[in-house]
């Protein structure tokens, strides 16, 4: 049970986070997600993602942080083998799935479906 | 026609209304003046393909209703002043497509109905028209799409944006009397006090609005009181607060005055601070309040429509948004 | 006469009473609570696969991931979720859900352009700077990265 507590609270505290850059910070939404995503990045840069990840699970997985996460973690796997090189071979890597599926069903929705207003 | 000062007309020749019409979306038929409107809608497609016909479509069930009740054909009118809130004013010009109307294409965002009021009135009065028709529309999703996000977006708005009206409102103008005459018109300055929230556009419009209302006052050499009623186009609820500390500044009380942008949805409806767009003076007008003044309940009214002439990329490039206000004196006859 | 500096910014201040006041704490409090609700989601999910499949919880994180996208995106077409985002801000906008529906209503809401310059164009219009910024971080994190340890070796 206390996977779902540590995920519920950490995942809720990133979305709190989120929610003080736009009311106090006044960023729109894509400068929101956009600074979450660098911080994200830069937090795994000091392995501390990581270590989220392994105490939340999807509390750390799931908000768009874990995206920056998975992005220098993927440009790393390659870049320690190929240096400069390996970070653009290895960058999209691990947010793969998260990209392709993303395209792939948002042009399924939009073929099938029609918006409502 | 008499010029009072430099921005306001004094019509003295015969200018009078001589049929207006209104189309409307399921939310504004929802609201306190649903039963006003000529033409409703229960969905945002109005039985169209996409939401560009739609809002076109809502622009031609207001002329014909328009029409109909001046009880002329469109071939006899002069002139044909219309505007919406697209790039381009397309609905407006794919629109004068179907109507074989001499056409002046206008664009004052939601001030653009009194701004062809005015000169629809105008060119009736100068004798440059005997008959003229002008209409102006907004959707609420063309209008989002093109100014802030797709309508199916998660975004978080703040209390005092506004809900831009889906409808359509047109008025033939002509010399035959009726029971509603136009009798001056005051044309607006632009006015920008540095607001860059377009989610916040009564802050802007205000200024504007107060700079064209105090103008006409005193142009006009009248006192609010003047009126049964002074409106305003658009400045929601927000906006209206601030208008009323702005003209007390300069010394006048506002005693019976409304915002469309209030009148046209319920308190409970998720419009936030309330309507906007170039049809909710429009429909408001055209409905409402011409209504209360053939049934004798106003005897005289002055309408100043707002608009902010912003657009997205002048938003991102860090500008602020500046606003114009029309304002137009209309009569009842006796 | 047009307005001057002077007059803008007394402007700017004397509105400040009636404009309305956001609701700080209240957005912030909601906001926890649907994001923790849609990672708690997440998390069950994960189980779920782990379950029926032998993965490992990394493992696990890339169909969670594509089940919750699938599920944002049929949300929003349904026209759901963008009222979940009007309650919830930050809570329905900054899980991987969020980062769906924003790719899923920008593709939908241009369906009226065609399948090239409306939805193939559209799609990336709300987050191609999210992508672009996180990339860009990642070539930033993983150059500084690799200059420290080639100093730390030399």
């Amino acid at each position: 049970m206390f996977e779902y507590l540590a995920a519920f609270v950490v995942g809720g505290f990133i979305c709190f986070l989120g929610q003080m850059l736009m009311d106090i910070g006044k960023l729109s939404p894509t400068h929101t997600l956009s600074t979450l995503v660098v911080a994200g990045a830069l937090l795994d840069g000091f392995h501390l993602y990581d270590r989220l990840i392994d105490f939340a699970g999807a509390g750390a997985t799931v908000p768009i942080t874990s995206f920056g996460h998975a992005l220098v973690h993927g440009a790393m796997s390659e870049g320690d083998r190929y240096g400069f090189f390996g970070i653009g071979m290895g960058v999209f890597e691990v947010t793969s799935v998260g990209i392709s599926s993303t395209i792939l069903f948002s042009f399924l929705v939009a073929i099938f479906f029609k918006p409502k207003g | 026609m008499e010029r009072r000062g430099k921005q306001t007309w004094h019509f003295d020749q015969p200018v009078y209304i001589q049929g207006a019409g209104t189309a409307v979306g399921p939310e504004e038929l929802k609201g306190p003046l649903g039963s006003c409107f000529d033409v409703s809608y229960d969905n945002l497609y109005a039985g169209q393909e996409n939401w560009e016909l739609a809002e076109r479509q809502l622009m031609q069930d207001a002329v014909e209703v328009a029409l109909k009740e001046a009880e002329k054909k469109s071939e006899e009118m002069d002139y044909f002043f219309a505007g919406d809130l697209l790039n381009q004013i397309v609905t407006s010009n794919y629109y004068a497509r179907e109507v074989d109307i001499p056409y002046f294409g206008l664009f004052a965002a939601c001030a653009t109905v009194m701004e062809g009021v005015a000169l629809a009135a105008l060119f009736v009065d100068t004798g440059t028209a005997n008959l003229t028709l002008t209409a102006v529309s907004s959707h609420n999703a063309t209008a989002e799409r093109q100014f802030r996000y797709p309508t199916e977006f998660a975004g978080q708005r703040p209390d005092s944006s506004t809900f831009t009206v889906t409808g359509a409102g047109a008025v033939v103008i002509g010399k035959k009397p009726s029971l509603i005459k136009v009798t001056d018109a005051t044309i607006g300055k632009v006015r920008d006090y540095g607001i860059k929230q377009p989610f916040d556009m009564g802050s802007a419009m205000a200024p504007a609005a107060a700079d064209t209302l105090i103008t006409h006052l005193k142009e006009t050499r009248r006192d609010p009181s003047y009126y049964d009623v002074i409106v305003t186009g658009d400045l929601s609820r927000v906006g209206s607060g601030i208008l009323r500390k702005l003209v007390q500044d300069k010394g006048i009380t506002l005693d019976r005055y409304e915002d469309c942008g209030v009148m046209i949805y319920h308190q409970e409806q998720p419009v936030f601070s309330g309507g906007s767009g170039a049809a909710c003076p429009a429909v408001v007008t055209f409905g409402h309040l011409f209504k209360e003044m053939k049934e004798g309940r106003i005897k005289r009214m002055l309408v100043v429509a707002t608009g902010a002439l912003l657009s997205p990329l002048m938003i991102q490039q860090k500008e602020s948004i500046p606003s114009i206000a029309h304002a137009v004196a209309f009569e009842r006859e006796e | 006469m047009a307005v001057d500096e002077q007059q803008k910014k007394l402007y700017q201040k004397n509105i400040k009473l009636y404009q309305p006041k956001s609701h700080v704490i209240k957005n912030g409090l909601k906001a926890f609570l649907i994001g923790g609700l849609i990672c708690t989601i997440g998390q069950g999910i994960s189980r779920i696969y782990m379950t029926f499949l032998p993965i490992t919880q990394e493992e696990a994180m890339s169909p969670t991931l594509a089940t919750l996208i699938l599920l944002a995106a049929l949300a929003t077409g349904f026209g759901i979720y963008d009222k979940l985002g009007q309650f919830a801000g930050a809570g329905s906008l900054v899980p991987v859900t969020g980062f769906s529906n924003a790719m899923t209503s920008a593709a939908l809401e241009h369906k009226s352009e065609g399948l090239v310059f409306g939805i193939g164009a559209n799609m990336f219009k709300l987050t191609g700077a999210v992508i672009a910024f996180g990339v860009l971080s990642a070539y930033l994190v993983g150059l500084t990265r690799m200059l420290v340890e080639m100093l730390i070796n030399s």
